[in-house]
């Protein structure tokens, strides 16, 4: 999910002995600390992965964001703000988690800011109406859940560590959105059209979060057998949209897919194929949003340039005067 | 930008726990953004902030040779003493 636009990554120059030694405290289930060896294809696909995992966290806020100013109540709007709030806080941890690999903040966001760094596709989509609010809460986060569930347990310290904070304050991402969606559904006739709009245009982008199919990822392998990832785009996807179907059917709304069915045999959900191409497509920057995303992720940065540089200033003064003293 | 790192207490009776991290250019500020990231929802009611330099750990290419020596002290766990079953409160 946050290695959509990773390459290849193969085990890199470092001798077999150590690489062997690594790979038996992985599969003896430790942990990877900091300051522990490690191979180094294993630190760049850590940090490329949790740096863009940060990113879609920072350029998921803007989607929401643009409904702060119109949810329809007050109530709405606070618990908007907290989410959005949230989603920052999940940002910082993720960027401190990459920092221990010996990047630095300053790198990694210039690099999303250049537009050379990936986030999720997902934020490539507009949110058009205030249900939209709820189906990104309900299936974005949802889907996010399911990933860093399973996040919970990989193979570095920090990046686990962070994925336990994150998945607290995530269920509450994905209640609030389902929330809403009952709101919507239960509302007037035209409300529960809005909701099905939304869902809809969600749906399809939500099972993209998932990455390639397991035919197609490239770089899955060496991720599974360091344990970085525990589970392949395939198998969270199926996962996401077993839990996922029924609540679309509490709702009273269907799910935009003819071939949807029950497998009595298989105990899951069968559903079409998936339109890679649209993927491929919104990762190379042509989805829908992408040039506005990344013009109000410079905006904003650009903007906040004068606090930076009057915190840094503030800090020198303070710091000439202890000198003196 | 500094490095902070952000230890917090849940609750007192406990100790400050590490939590993570902020970066802030100064302590002032760190404690202002460590609240804001990590206290959101009654984490802690007592925060420590440090300056990541400030730290000195120990060196994991050393770890043997710091932490080895105690694998086969056993006799420093009570457990090394089993008694017959007619003593008591010991």
């Amino acid at each position: 999910m946050y290695s959509q636009g990773l390459r290849d990554s193969k085990a890199g120059e470092d001798s077999q002995e150590l690489l062997d030694a690594f790979q038996v405290r992985i599969d003896n289930e430790e942990k990877i600390e900091p300051r522990d060896w490690m191979p180094q294809a294993y630190r760049k696909t850590l940090i490329r992965q949790i740096s863009q995992h940060a990113h879609s966290e920072i350029v998921g806020q803007l989607p929401e964001a643009n409904w702060v100013t119109r949810a329809p109540t007050l109530k709405r709007k606070l618990i908007l703000l907290a989410k959005i709030q949230d989603e920052a806080g999940h940002g910082l941890y993720l960027y401190s988690a990459a920092e221990t690999l010996g990047e630095s903040f300053q790198k990694m966001y210039q690099d999303l800011l250049t537009g050379k760094a990936k986030y999720s596709s997902i934020f490539n989509y507009p949110t058009l109406n205030w249900a939209d609010a709820g189906a990104v809460g309900w299936l974005v986060d949802g889907a996010a859940i399911m990933n860093q569930v399973a996040l919970c347990r990989t193979s570095y310290g920090p990046y686990s560590r962070a994925m336990v904070r994150v998945c607290k304050e995530e269920s509450f991402h994905q209640r609030q959105g389902y929330d809403i969606m009952i709101k919507m559904a239960q509302g007037t006739p035209k409300q529960k059209a809005m909701a099905q709009d939304a869902l809809n245009r969600t749906w399809w982008p939500s099972l993209m979060m998932f990455g390639p199919s397991d035919k197609d990822s490239t770089h899955s392998d060496q991720s599974m057998k360091w344990k970085i990832k525990r589970f392949s785009n395939d198998d969270l996807r199926q996962k996401f949209i077993d839990a996922t179907v029924p609540q679309a059917e509490y709702l009273g709304l269907t799910i935009p897919d003819k071939n949807l069915k029950y497998n009595d045999k298989t105990g899951h959900y069968d559903f079409s194929e998936i339109i890679w191409d649209e993927l491929f497509d919104v990762i190379k920057g042509n989805g829908p949003c992408n040039q506005q995303r990344m013009d109000a992720r410079n905006k904003a940065h650009n903007d906040g340039a004068w606090v930076r540089e009057a915190a840094a200033a503030y800090a020198e003064k303070q710091n000439n005067r202890k000198e003196v003293a | 930008m500094k490095l902070f790192e952000v230890f917090l207490r849940a609750k007192s009776g406990l100790s400050h726990k590490h939590v993570g991290s902020v970066h802030a250019t100064d302590a002032d500020m760190a404690m202002q953004n460590a609240r804001d990231l990590y206290t959101r929802r009654e984490e802690g009611e007592s925060i420590w902030v440090v300056d990541s330099t400030q730290i000195v750990s120990s060196n994991p290419t050393n770890k043997d040779a710091y932490f080895a020596p105690a694998e086969d002290k056993i006799y420093r766990h009570p457990s090394f003493y089993p008694f017959d079953k007619e003593v008591k409160n010991i």
